[in-house]
């Protein structure tokens, strides 16, 4: 079986007050993530307080946009074409909520080395996908 | 220490409707709290506690309170999804213990079947903070679940074979039924056959969508022993939130393992002690995570457990969902906890359909998630004994 990738209409993210960096770096292509300075730990999805240890002493970090496929669903039945639902663990070790995008979606894996590609949305900000590396 | 004998339930209800177009959600609420003290043999006026979740149109629960003309000195709104139900009675047995009210009423009811509802949707929960990171990829309920199922079968080795099973066992006791949405006994192959919807998942993967609800009526034990209701009373209660903090992604376990770990505590019983199970099954998933996290049967070893009929009544080692559970009887509201305590109260008073009902069942647990394993989700455990 066969499945070929078609661009979903994804819906455009809704950032809330104070959260317009991760959004404006993604319009330049770029992933980020949050390192908390006091814990060393980092964490996604990013919050200005750190989830492990409630400090404010969090940075942005760029990811280098690979990773691998953690667990995902070729979904069939959800709109008008299928889509590939995953979440995939960066080399940085945060993992994330995304997309499988541009491969027979039928091929995709657990373990799959991934890289980012980001595609477009119903407005101006795009959102980080993975194409196989 | 055991909550044994701090309240009672002593009455239950499951409206008998599973599509209800012409009912407002106030409305099915309302029947089912009348049906539910009928059962009790209570009155409106007896009521002085009341708990709903966020089925309850409203603000928390003081619209339906106002509707229903309740008078209350204790409220508890707590939400956890579809197991709120569930920490509703553990809250309501606290509640009664703490003399802050004697008769406790816990109400679900919705429509999401007339109103269109489906797995197959993005949900709106409004701006939450995940929202935006998440939303935009599609995130429906259906591949939440599928992700979580995926990623046990990379790990355990676990087959869609396995997994029909728990949809089978669902399909034996619905058969007995008359009110369930799904009444035919489905096979295996069957279920392999149904259409794919979010793989690994088919449509007999997942469970119905419904109208309706139910309702349960918790009490202090002097109130209890005035009444002619069989005493069903609470061992032991668990609850716990599971969430998705990024370094520790781990989706082939749930809430049950904390929620459980809790109640079995409580109640001072093990896994091989209980007699009768409701597993909350909004998709075959759902199931067998839980039977593992609750201790049934070892991490992993979940897909041999639940193959071979050993979760029909009668037939194997740990029957279940014998109302024909969220699989093919009802999920009303999209909240399957309440229908699962229902099944469990019918069973410890040996009022359940005579081909389902376990013999001499004394001890039952009940187990509920809500919201979505593969992100966050609520988990309750329940531990019912029959005095």
């Amino acid at each position: 079986m066969v499945t070929p990738y078609q661009l979903p209409k994804h819906m455009e993210p809704v950032p809330d007050v104070g959260e317009s960096d991760f959004f404006e770096a993604a319009k330049a292509g770029r992933l980020l993530f949050k390192h908390c300075e006091s814990c060393g730990r980092s964490h996604y999805y990013p919050r200005p307080l750190c989830p492990y240890c409630m400090s404010d002493n969090t940075r942005w970090v760029e990811a280098a946009g690979t990773g691998i496929v953690y667990t995902f669903s070729v979904t069939r039945r959800a709109g008008p074409v299928p889509y590939v639902i995953a979440y995939v663990t960066l080399d940085e070790g945060v993992t994330m909520m995304t997309n499988i995008v541009d491969c027979d979606l039928d091929t995709v894996h657990i373990g799959q080395k991934v890289r980012v590609v980001y595609k477009p949305t119903t407005g101006d900000i795009p959102i980080a996908c993975f194409a196989p590396a | 220490m055991s909550m044994k004998g701090h309240a009672y339930i002593v009455g239950a209800y499951e409206h008998p409707l599973r599509l209800a177009p012409g009912k407002s959600v106030s409305q099915l609420h309302a029947e089912c709290a009348k049906g539910a003290l009928q059962d009790a043999g209570l009155n409106l006026g007896d009521v002085d506690g009341y708990f709903c979740a966020g089925d309850a149109p409203g603000i928390g629960p003081l619209n339906l309170i106002d509707y229903m003309g309740l008078k209350v000195r204790h409220m508890d709104t707590t939400d956890t999804g579809g197991s709120a139900y569930l920490v509703h009675v553990s809250h309501a047995v606290q509640a009664i213990a703490a003399g802050r009210c004697r008769v406790a009423l816990i109400t679900l009811a919705g429509r999401p079947r007339s109103e269109g509802s489906s797995g197959t949707v993005v949900r709106n929960f409004g701006l939450t903070p995940d929202r935006p990171y998440e939303v935009p990829y599609g995130p429906v309920t259906v591949n939440m679940y599928a992700m979580a199922a995926m990623r046990h079968m990379h790990e355990h080795g676990t087959t869609r074979e396995q997994l029909a099973w728990i949809k089978v066992a669902a399909s034996h006791h619905a058969q007995y039924n008359p009110h369930a949405v799904l009444r035919d006994v489905v096979t295996v192959q069957q279920v392999l056959d149904s259409p794919a919807i979010a793989d690994p998942l088919h449509r007999m993967d997942c469970c119905v969508v419904s109208d309706g609800g139910g309702a349960l009526v918790v009490v202090h034990p002097d109130i209890a022993r005035s009444l002619k209701r069989p005493l069903i009373t609470v061992l032991g209660a668990g609850e716990a939130q599971k969430g998705l903090v990024s370094q520790n992604i781990d989706l082939t376990t749930t809430g049950a393992a904390w929620s459980g770990v809790a109640a079995f505590a409580q109640a001072g019983v093990k896994p091989s002690d209980i007699q009768y199970a409701s597993i909350y099954d909004s998709f075959t998933i759902t199931v067998l995570l839980q039977l593992e996290d609750l201790g049934f049967c070892k991490k992993g070893e979940g897909g041999k457990f639940v193959a071979d009929g050993n979760l029909i009544a009668g037939v194997g080692k740990l029957p279940i969902n014998t109302d024909g559970g969220g699989l093919c009887n009802n999920h009303p509201a999209n909240r399957g906890g309440m229908t699962k305590i229902i099944e469990a109260v019918r069973q410890l008073r040996g009022e359940a359909h005579p081909r389902v009902q376990v013999p001499n069942c004394g001890l039952a647990l009940v187990q509920g998630t809500g919201g979505s394993i593969g992100t966050r989700h609520g988990s309750a455990t329940l531990i019912l004994e029959r005095e």
